[in-house]
């Protein structure tokens, strides 16, 4: 079912967050249609063969950086960390908008988040997976991963307790966890429509496996209040913790550039602010394909635009106060690195990232750009692009010029630094288009409750 | 609508759920398992030799000191594995004919040393030294065992950084007087922590620990 018309923004306020004309049965007939009734489109095709090309690019440079070591990418002492760890911090940050949109804003009953929460809670999924590959590939000796783990062992040894690197393990697992289950437990009454609606035996038995014997029975619903719920407050805290601990990584280090108490606060906001670029980045080309604009209104496109620009400014506020106490604080280390930083040999990079997270998105504050498909489209990237520079400036600036100048040096990414990052983006959209396609891309049942409010108070 | 699955998958279904959590536990639990038995860490399994070298013969009936062969070890990081001139300084003499012992004369005449399968081997990675335990009064049969009751020698410990620390971390459970430490057949005594806390002090053993003092 088409839109009756795209819906005006300029005029009339604010956009419904479902397009009217929507009743129980066509919501469910329009989202269920996409996985059971289209088929395999031509366009995805074309969309899958790219990414698991992409994805064959990644399983090359890791198998070759298996064999060869971590010698092959442009890391070298003092700059040790590089592209795995700028990838894995700009990844992981990714995920936090999924999070935020699905635990914080279901228990700030935000109606607006219904129709976007499903794929961006499984952005957040795949954009973990990416992040993780990153460390363990940079452990060196993957196959040893477990011994970041306290498990008892011959060796009487523990993790580093002290060390944040194994914080990181913990909260990241535990998200990924979390996250999982919670996108999991959203899904089961979704995948038991799918499992009635499906025509072929072989469809039924997979998504009846999946649907765990939902029945919809009020037993169920209850259930599946309480668990989403408490799924819902476990999650939040993480959506604030996970980025401080990473940013720990760097805070907790003496390393002029990363040893100050801002990380924390500024790397939660970036990664927000990333997470709804990124959110906003499959969405725009999503509800092209599907014909989803009545689903994913411009209430929807319009209100991301607002959390990115108020997660924007506080980045801002974050690199203001990072050279404001570079000067104030008076370290010397501290006010070369900013120097360095705005003038030194990744001068481009620095004034990049401030055009890319600052100056850009500023446009956003205009209602009309807001309303505007491609611009919104074309800043979500510019961001994403922004918070990965970020990242890049952070750890390899601070690295090339630590506290001895006889050991400073600089970093090139080599190919298979390249390969492997431009790899994820296949590992990404290979795990994203099968979903997409095999299952629900928006939460039925919560647009149905939605269609039943918007039924009663029409606006 | 007809059934998809039948009433019994239920059953199924609830195990996968309970039973993944133990399943996963039991998988972990047989690991360490194998990590820690014999058939992986050569604990306890006599080794094949080219000649049928007994310790129980030499150093417990014959009550050759442990020294007579391993001569390096109180200078030394390296015990020191006997040259085969040290085995025909009687060999030469007894047991002149033992069909046996035609190895040890074939490498006495033709000046090639034996190929002693080795029983006890830290990784290149430990720097282990002989020298400092022995003289700190660890005996030889607190890592190497009951040798003097071994017709073929076999690895005493697992040689698992876990055994190494076990003494590491409690010396006063394991120290001898050093009068002692080459006596394959002593026993500890009923005051042994008492002893031992007083020989840790006199030997002024440190209990080292940190990372570097073995893999430097």
């Amino acid at each position: 079912m088409d839109p009756e018309g795209s819906p005006n923004i300029a005029g009339a306020g604010e956009a419904p967050v479902l397009e009217p004309g929507h009743t129980l049965a066509t919501v469910t007939d329009k989202i269920s249609s996409i996985v059971l009734g289209r088929g395999t489109t031509k366009g995805w095709m074309i969309g899958f063969a790219i990414a698991l090309a992409l994805l064959m690019m990644f399983n090359i440079a890791v198998t070759y950086l298996l064999i060869k070591g971590v010698g092959i990418w442009g890391i070298n002492i003092p700059i040790g960390w590089g592209f795995a760890i700028v990838n894995f911090v700009w990844w992981i940050g990714i995920g936090h908008a999924g999070t935020l949109i699905s635990a914080i804003l279901l228990l700030l009953h935000q109606k607006w988040r219904t129709s976007i929460n499903r794929f961006a809670e499984a952005m957040t999924l795949f954009a973990v997976a990416c992040a993780g590959t990153f460390p363990l590939l940079h452990m060196g000796r993957p196959w040893l991963f477990f011994w970041l783990m306290p498990y008892p062992n011959p060796m009487w040894m523990w993790p580093q307790f002290r060390s944040p690197l194994v914080w990181d393990v913990f909260a990241v697992s535990t998200y990924a966890t979390v996250s999982l289950l919670f996108w999991f437990v959203g899904l089961i009454p979704d995948l038991a429509t799918l499992r009635d609606r499906a025509r072929n035996r072989a469809t039924k038995i997979v998504y009846g496996i999946l649907a765990m014997g939902w029945r919809g029975s009020a037993v169920h619903w209850t259930r599946y209040e309480v668990a989403s719920l408490l799924l819902a407050g476990l999650a939040t805290p993480l959506v604030v913790s996970v980025h401080t601990v990473v940013s720990w990584d760097f805070a907790v280090a003496i390393v002029p550039g990363w040893h100050t108490t801002i990380f924390p606060p500024y790397f939660v906001a970036g990664a927000i602010y990333s997470g709804f670029a990124m959110v906003m980045t499959l969405a725009i080309p999503i509800r092209k394909f599907y014909h989803l604009e009545d689903m994913v209104t411009m209430r929807h496109l319009d209100n991301m635009a607002k959390v990115m620009l108020a997660t924007g400014m506080i980045v801002a506020y974050g690199y203001m106060m990072e050279t404001f106490m570079a000067f104030y604080g008076g370290d010397p280390f501290d006010r070369y690195l900013v120097v360095n930083r705005m003038t030194g040999q990744y001068a481009v990079v620095y004034w990049s990232l401030i055009a890319c997270n600052i100056i850009i998105p500023q446009a956003m504050w205009s209602r009309k750009v807001r309303a505007s498909v491609p611009a919104l489209f074309a800043i979500s990237l510019v961001v994403n692009t922004g918070m990965w520079l970020e990242r890049f400036v952070i750890v390899v600036i601070s690295l090339t010029r630590d506290f001895v100048p006889s050991i400073w040096h600089t970093y090139y990414p080599t190919k298979w630094d390249w390969m492997t990052y431009i790899g994820t983006f296949g590992l990404f959209f290979t795990l994203f288009l099968l979903f997409v396609r095999f299952l629900p891309m928006i939460s039925i049942v919560e647009m149905r409750s939605l269609v039943r409010e918007t039924d009663e108070k029409p606006e | 609508m007809a059934q998809i699955f039948h009433h019994s998958t239920n059953l199924i279904s609830r195990l996968s759920i309970y039973g993944g959590v133990f399943i996963i536990a039991a998988l972990g639990a047989a690991l360490y398992g194998i990590e820690l038995s014999p058939w992986y860490t050569d604990q306890h399994v006599a080794q094949q030799q080219p000649v049928p070298f007994s310790h129980k013969h030499h150093a417990g009936e014959l009550g050759i000191d442990c020294r007579y062969c391993h001569t390096s070890v109180e200078k030394s990081s390296f015990a020191g594995l006997p040259p085969t001139q040290t085995c025909m300084t009687c060999h030469s003499r007894i047991w002149t004919n033992a069909s046996m012992l035609e190895p040890v004369r074939a490498s006495y005449r033709d000046d090639k040393s034996l190929a002693w399968t080795r029983v006890n081997a830290v990784p290149d990675f430990v720097y282990f030294d002989h020298s400092i335990h022995v003289s700190k009064g660890v005996g030889c049969t607190t890592c190497h065992g009951p040798i003097a009751e071994m017709p073929l020698t076999w690895r005493a410990g697992t040689l698992y950084m876990q055994w190494c620390l076990e003494c590491h971390r409690e010396p006063e459970k394991y120290v001898r007087p050093k009068s002692e430490v080459f006596n394959p057949y002593y026993e500890p005594p009923k005051n042994q922590l008492e002893l031992g806390r007083r020989l840790v002090k006199e030997y002024k053993i440190q209990s080292l620990q940190n990372c570097s003092t073995c893999h430097r």
